[in-house]
């Protein structure tokens, strides 16, 4: 297969950005549900348009009533979320915790509702301020038909507007993964801005009941359900990464082509050529690892798993690099709240410590390679 | 999708009868290439006959067509190719200026007689070449080049020097940038022309480098007769040449970032890092960006073979390799501490690391310095203005 997209993959692409570009471009998403103060951050309108456009559906079989594609798709609508910024549940439902549900028993309990555009999941994976994800501690002792999960949750997007949260816990089987529905008993829920201006939430689970038909595939079978959520939502936040980039890169190469000082055009100066050309190419090669990691995800590789910590640290270097010389090469309009490219720094921040940073990607990659 | 699983297995199945085992091993440095040439030099009985098949099958060239001694082989093909050889650990069967940089150009720019004649030679590993580009006071400002080349009627008339030219004092042929009219503005006038280094008058003297070897030259011309029939493309219009070579230059040079075979330099240098945390980061760093590289390769060549790479992409690639196959040699060289500073010992392989460490310092300048790259980036492809 070659390492750029199909005609078909293409025609989607252009199908999100024209779509996306549109109707989920910063003035009418990002900035109106902040200006306004909405408690969940995104728009539930917009969501039912993705589903309409059948975006909500790509990761689910066909059988299940999705279009059975893949990672490579997923991450084309991811990109252009990341270009425009575009609050949306669809990194976290229609990919994470669809993937998470992917042969289990409640894919029937909860595709529905997101192929409509209605449901709206969250995965509560974090229990301090890094993503740790193997050395989960939150506990779900057995109880009555059920178990009882106690112990806190954070860094949980969407936790605030969702209507399931999948929840790591240890069970004396081992890991495993829980649909918790909204509104269960003794679950306390604090929606928190972040600095993105998107909600996040802390959970705190104080003996919260949940029955054993909540439990994703096997008690103690959680590692391998947790594992499909990661994967998926890695090579997705890679994606986005790879947009925000790029976005934040076009931004910037266009002012250094307008803005004038000295009597010239910034654009130039060989001291921003240099570091324009720098940072084109590191996002360039961003974008293949992204699309390398999501091919070998649709191929079912055994080697999908290292590229996907690859593609993650990878993007979210060259994305972080795009925003701070889009606000530095901006100058000072490049601080203004009323310039975009500063939304653009904050996105990125938030997603690199989404499901994992460079530094946890790298080390985890160096794991793998033995040392 | 079956014709090219078929073709898969064949290729391996073909791979595993005619590849020796001796060619299985990676490479320990560029002594151990195979660069053929009118009097090739074979390590080894393998070496000879590992080139040999593969170039019988016209897959010292896979993609090049039949007619001029190629493999006929489709893009999927190619790559199936690569791939079956890398799953074999099977090494490049012949090194050659020929097959990366001169032959891309004929097939574009050359007469189909010059096709005919010099791509074949090039296919079998007979004619090992050099390439006249770079002069004393023409380095990164290529176009102002000055070796004269003079129409005597019935031949050209060539005189001049030309400085790091690799392994010229071991090449049969030179394709050489030549100016035909002094004239005309710096970029007009030049022709690419093709010539016998055993022609009367060709002289070379082999340049010592900080690393100890001199794989370049400088190549003198006094007096050197050429045929007529030797220029490739137009005359005075080899600048177009000489451009479109270069971005297979700088596609090849850009290899060498993916660093032999090794696919994690962790995991080649454990014992050292073992005591060592900063270092460890350091690498694991590296290793993320040499993984993230490799599927750049993938997908530039790929993008290339369908004709959807940007035409300064190979500056990108230039740049982005060149830089990182630096950085895999500190880091290389900080792992190995005291033993790899040993310059002569048998121990330290002749002072191996040493030696390939100060040697990847060349790569970022040769065949356009990362500057020079990244200049065209900004210029080509990111369309920022200014001379």
């Amino acid at each position: 297969m070659p390492l750029y997209l199909n005609d078909d993959q293409a025609m989607l692409r252009d199908t999100a950005r024209g779509f996306i570009g549109e109707e989920g471009a910063i003035a009418k998403q990002l900035r109106h549900w902040r200006d306004t103060g909405c408690k969940d951050g995104f728009g539930h309108a917009l969501w039912k348009q993705f589903a309409e456009m059948g975006f909500t559906g790509i990761l689910i079989d066909e059988a299940d009533g999705g279009l059975g594609l893949g990672h490579v798709e997923a991450g084309i609508v991811l990109e252009e979320i990341g270009r425009n910024l575009t609050p949306s549940p669809f990194l976290i439902s229609a990919v994470a915790f669809v993937a998470a549900l992917k042969g289990t028993a409640l894919g029937a309990r909860w595709y529905p509702g997101i192929l409509a555009g209605e449901t709206v999941a969250a995965l509560a994976l974090d229990e301090g301020p890094k993503h740790r994800p193997e050395a989960i501690a939150m506990r779900a002792e057995r109880s009555g038909n059920g178990f009882s999960l106690s112990g806190c949750k954070q860094f949980v997007v969407q936790g605030a507007s969702a209507d399931v949260i999948l929840v790591a816990a240890q069970t004396d089987e081992g890991l495993t993964l829980f649909a918790v529905e909204k509104g269960a008993r003794g679950l306390e829920v604090e929606g928190v801005r972040l600095a993105d201006a998107s909600i996040g939430a802390r959970l705190e689970f104080d003996g919260v009941e949940v029955d054993a038909d909540a439990v994703v595939g096997e008690v103690g079978g959680g590692a391998a359900v947790l594992a499909r959520a990661l994967e998926a939502g890695r090579a997705g936040a890679a994606a986005e990464l790879v947009g925000v980039g790029g976005a934040a890169m076009d931004m910037t190469v266009d002012y250094l082509r307008q803005r004038r000082q000295f009597g010239r055009l910034i654009g130039e100066f060989q001291a921003l050529q240099f570091r324009s050309a720098h940072l084109y190419s590191e996002l360039e090669i961003a974008r293949a690892a992204t699309l390398k990691a999501q091919q070998l995800l649709d191929e079912g590789s055994a080697d999908a798993d290292a590229m996907v910590s690859v593609a993650k640290a990878k993007a979210g270097r060259a994305a972080q690099l795009a925003v701070q010389e889009g606000v530095q090469m901006h100058g000072g309009i490049g601080m203004t709240d009323e310039y975009d490219i500063g939304l653009y720094m904050k996105r990125d921040r938030v997603l690199n410590e989404l499901f994992g940073d460079p530094a946890y990607h790298a080390d985890r990659l160096a794991r793998m390679k033995g040392y | 999708m079956d014709d090219l699983d078929d073709f898969r297995n064949d290729t391996r199945e073909w791979l595993a009868a005619n590849c020796p085992p001796e060619m299985r091993v990676p490479m320990r440095d560029e002594s151990d290439a195979c660069w053929g040439g009118r009097n090739p030099v074979f390590k080894s009985d393998s070496q000879k006959q590992w080139m040999e098949a593969m170039a019988a099958r016209g897959w010292t060239v896979p993609d090049w067509p039949k007619e001029y001694g190629g493999g006929g082989l489709s893009p999927a093909e190619t790559k199936v190719l690569k791939q079956e050889m890398a799953r074999i650990g099977a090494r490049n069967p012949l090194m050659s200026f020929g097959i990366s940089m001169l032959g891309p150009a004929l097939l574009k720019y050359g007469s189909e007689a010059q096709k005919l004649h010099y791509l074949p030679q090039i296919a079998r590993g007979e004619i090992r070449w050099c390439q006249g580009y770079s002069e004393p006071n023409a380095g990164s400002d290529l176009a102002s080049l000055q070796t004269k080349c003079e129409d005597k009627g019935d031949h050209w008339l060539v005189n001049g020097q030309k400085v790091w030219t690799s392994y010229a004092d071991k090449a049969d042929w030179i394709f050489c940038l030549v100016r035909t009219d002094p004239a005309a503005p710096k970029h007009q006038g030049i022709s690419f022309l093709l010539f016998d280094m055993a022609s009367p008058g060709v002289s070379t003297r082999p340049i010592l480098l900080i690393s100890g070897s001199s794989p370049f030259c400088e190549t003198f011309f006094d007096d050197v007769k050429v045929p007529k029939d030797q220029v490739v493309g137009a005359v005075d219009k080899g600048w177009d040449v000489a451009k479109y070579l270069l971005g297979h230059e700088r596609e090849m040079i850009s290899g060498m970032g993916l660093g032999g075979q090794t696919e994690s330099l962790g995991a080649a240098l454990a014992d050292a890092l073992a005591g060592d945390p900063v270092l460890r980061a350091d690498v694991a760093r590296f290793d993320v960006d040499a993984m993230a590289f490799r599927a750049m390769s993938e997908r530039f060549i790929d993008e290339l073979k369908a004709g959807q790479a940007h035409p300064a992409q190979p500056s990108m690639m230039k740049y982005a390799g060149t830089e990182l196959n630096k950085a895999r040699h500190e880091l290389v060289m900080a792992a190995g501490g005291s033993n790899a500073l040993e310059w002569e010992s048998e121990r330290s392989n002749k002072g191996k690391a040493a030696r390939e460490w100060l040697r990847t310092k060349a790569n970022s300048i040769e065949g356009g310095t990362s500057e020079i790259q990244l200049g065209i980036i900004a210029k080509r492809i990111l369309d920022l203005p200014g001379a």
